[in-house]
């Protein structure tokens, strides 16, 4: 098992955000995790990195608890990518995707260290960016320099936070196309918090549905994915449609109410 | 550096990873220049001054004292001008505008912020705290004679960089904690220095405010040699946090993922700049403007890599600093004008032109 989470509990200032979260992934599996804003999607992903200390329970990579692991060596097993890629200082693309290496630097660069920089540049189709400043790029190359950067570290989970939030629909099946195939081809993990649910179906294989801290069901897409789950979930009643080639989509029709009764009755 | 244009044209013909490599080293190739520019500039500019001295001359006062039985002679006068008062003058210069470059550089990094300078933590404000009690009260901690104000205002300065530090760690120890408490605890100092002022006599006002400018002039060989000493011990320990503060750019949780733990970068390196701030300040009085400066003009040509930018910094602001001394000389002699005062009135507008010049933003 690549990553175990067991029984992680977190809060902040005594508010529960996580209550005894347990999951696994397998190597080679892309893992969506999918429910409302603040049901602790973003806080599950830092307690795995260890930008959060859980209350209670804990994470294993490789079977190894992270407790026992120190940072830096956690940084070579680990990537992570934000939700909003913030820089105080703007470095070139290639010096940024270098800082993932950093890990593994200790003063200076190997030609090695550059040739996976190259690679992860090459991964992403922005290797024409590498002497460009990040504020001269657009948000979706920025994306993407980030997610390389993530990559360089040569991880064995990748972790990200809303990696297709601010791209466009091009980007978004650029990025989690190339994303599940490093995750094939390297059988390593990566776990996305993402809120586009047609993208979780498509691109995962595994999706874990948070409903107020708590998974409310784990699974394939399509079992988890269902109108009773989102109804329950969301609040949101959808329709789930098979298109023609095969790819399902979920359209969300209206917010309901508590007693499940649509609330724009007017609009259909 | 080239232009966009070319760039763009090499972009295509060699991978990039060998473009990197080229770049790097152009941008070692500028720290090169600007150190031998140093060097140059330093005896040069113990020649201007009222009494006027050609290069040559000063050449032969440096290399006299430094080589007694080389024979290289040297005239009685041209070897008092240039070692009791130019060339310390210069050294001073030197050594301050290198410290606070460093500084500067180092605190934009640890609090992930471009307006931040050494002074950010509080070390003018103690220190005329300091020097005012010194002056205008008669009250010290240490010290005696001629170190009686230097004790002191080093003291203040300390005392107030590590309440800022400590504030700003009870606030959670995030770059705007430590800004914050540095601005409240900096007006709470200016406004007891104030205080004394308002009921100081005439002539201790003038003292004080004497003091304050900044200024290369008053420090002796041995105390240059003291502040050296305190840098050459915290530079290497700054260098060693460059890799930590490049993966800082990229905010706090991308740091901790990249194995950083940034609270701790943060505080060692504050310590470590409150040191050497305090150390150049207590002999200089206030030099502001060159550790927000310089490192933003190294920022401009070689980018934002720590390991390089540190020591580019420290040129750079050592350049600054030399060229005000020789320009606050030359300007109305033989008054000697502070360095700190010609220093914001030509760097202020450069610096305006630069940010204006240069197209490409390099902070957020």
């Amino acid at each position: 098992m690549k990553l175990e989470i067991v029984g992680v509990s977190f809060s902040y200032d005594g508010r529960p955000v996580l209550e005894n979260v347990t999951m696994s992934v397998d190597e080679g599996n892309v893992v969506s995790l999918v429910g409302p804003n603040g049901s602790g999607k973003t806080t599950l992903l830092k307690c795995i990195n260890k930008i959060l200390k859980p209350k209670k329970g804990t994470v294993l990579v490789e079977e190894r608890d992270i407790r026992e692991i120190k940072l830096k060596e956690l940084a070579k097993l680990l990537g992570y990518v934000p939700q909003t890629p913030t820089y105080s200082f703007s470095f070139t693309v290639f010096d940024t995707v270098l800082l993932g290496r950093r890990p593994y630097i200790n003063w200076s660069i190997s030609p090695k260290d550059k040739e996976i920089v190259s690679q992860a540049l090459a991964l992403m189709g922005i290797e024409d960016l590498a002497l460009r400043y990040l504020n001269e790029l657009s948000g979706g190359e920025r994306q993407k320099v980030i997610i390389a950067r993530a990559l360089s570290q040569e991880p064995q989970v990748l972790l990200l936070d809303e990696p297709t939030s601010n791209l466009d629909i091009k980007h978004q099946l650029e990025v989690l196309g190339i994303i599940r195939s490093v995750v094939k081809e390297k059988r390593i993990v990566a776990v996305i918090a993402i809120h586009n649910l047609n993208l979780a179906f498509r691109f995962s294989d595994k999706v874990i549905l948070l409903h107020k801290g708590r998974i409310h069901d784990a699974g394939e897409p399509a079992k988890v994915l269902t109108k009773e789950n989102i109804r329950t979930v969301y609040g949101v009643e959808v329709e789930i449609n098979n298109s023609e080639i095969g790819i399902p989509y979920i359209i969300p029709i209206a917010p309901v109410n508590k007693g499940g009764h649509l609330l724009w009755e007017n609009f259909l | 550096m080239t232009s966009e244009g070319t760039q763009q044209a090499e972009t295509e013909s060699l991978p990039c990873s060998k473009l990197y490599s080229k770049l790097a080293a152009r941008k070692i190739l500028f720290f090169l220049v600007c150190l031998v520019v140093l060097v140059i500039l330093v005896p040069v500019s113990a020649s201007f001054g009222s009494v006027h001295l050609e290069v040559n001359d000063v050449f032969h006062a440096i290399i006299a004292r430094i080589f007694p039985f080389s024979g290289v002679k040297s005239s009685e006068l041209a070897s008092v001008i240039v070692w009791r008062l130019r060339l310390r003058w210069v050294t001073m210069a030197m050594v301050a505008g290198a410290g606070l470059s460093i500084c500067g550089a180092v605190m934009q990094g640890a609090l992930q912020n471009p307006l931040v300078s050494p002074f950010t933590l509080g070390v003018s404000s103690g220190a005329t705290l300091g020097a005012s009690l010194a002056i205008i009260l008669g009250i010290g901690f240490v010290g005696s004679g001629r170190y009686f104000i230097v004790a002191n205002s080093f003291v203040f300065s300390m005392i107030t960089s590590l309440l800022i530090i400590g504030f700003g760690r009870l606030r959670g120890t995030t770059p705007e904690a430590f800004i914050l408490v540095g601005i409240a605890l900096t007006y709470s100092f200016s406004a007891i220095t104030s205080f004394l002022q308002y009921f100081a006599e005439e002539g201790d006002l003038m003292a004080v405010a004497h003091w304050i400018f900044g200024s290369v002039m008053r420090a002796s060989w041995e105390d240059i040699m003291l502040v050296s000493a305190t840098m050459l011990i915290c530079l290497p320990l700054l260098m060693k946090f460059s890799w930590d503060l490049n993966a800082m750019t990229l905010g706090d949780e991308v740091a901790i993922s990249l194995g950083v733990n940034p609270a701790r970068v943060r505080i060692a390196c504050m310590i470590l700049v409150a040191l050497v701030t305090a150390s150049i300040t207590s002999f200089t009085g206030i030099i502001g403007f060159v550790g927000l400066v310089a490192p933003h003009v190294a920022r401009l040509v070689i980018g934002g890599d720590y390991r390089l930018l540190i020591p580019c910094s420290c040129v750079l602001g050592a350049i600054m600093v030399v060229t005000a001394n020789i320009i606050g000389r030359s300007i109305m002699p033989p008054t000697v004008l502070p360095v700190g005062i010609v220093m914001s009135s030509i760097g202020g507008p450069f610096f305006l032109y630069l940010l204006l010049k240069k197209r490409r933003r390099y902070w957020k």
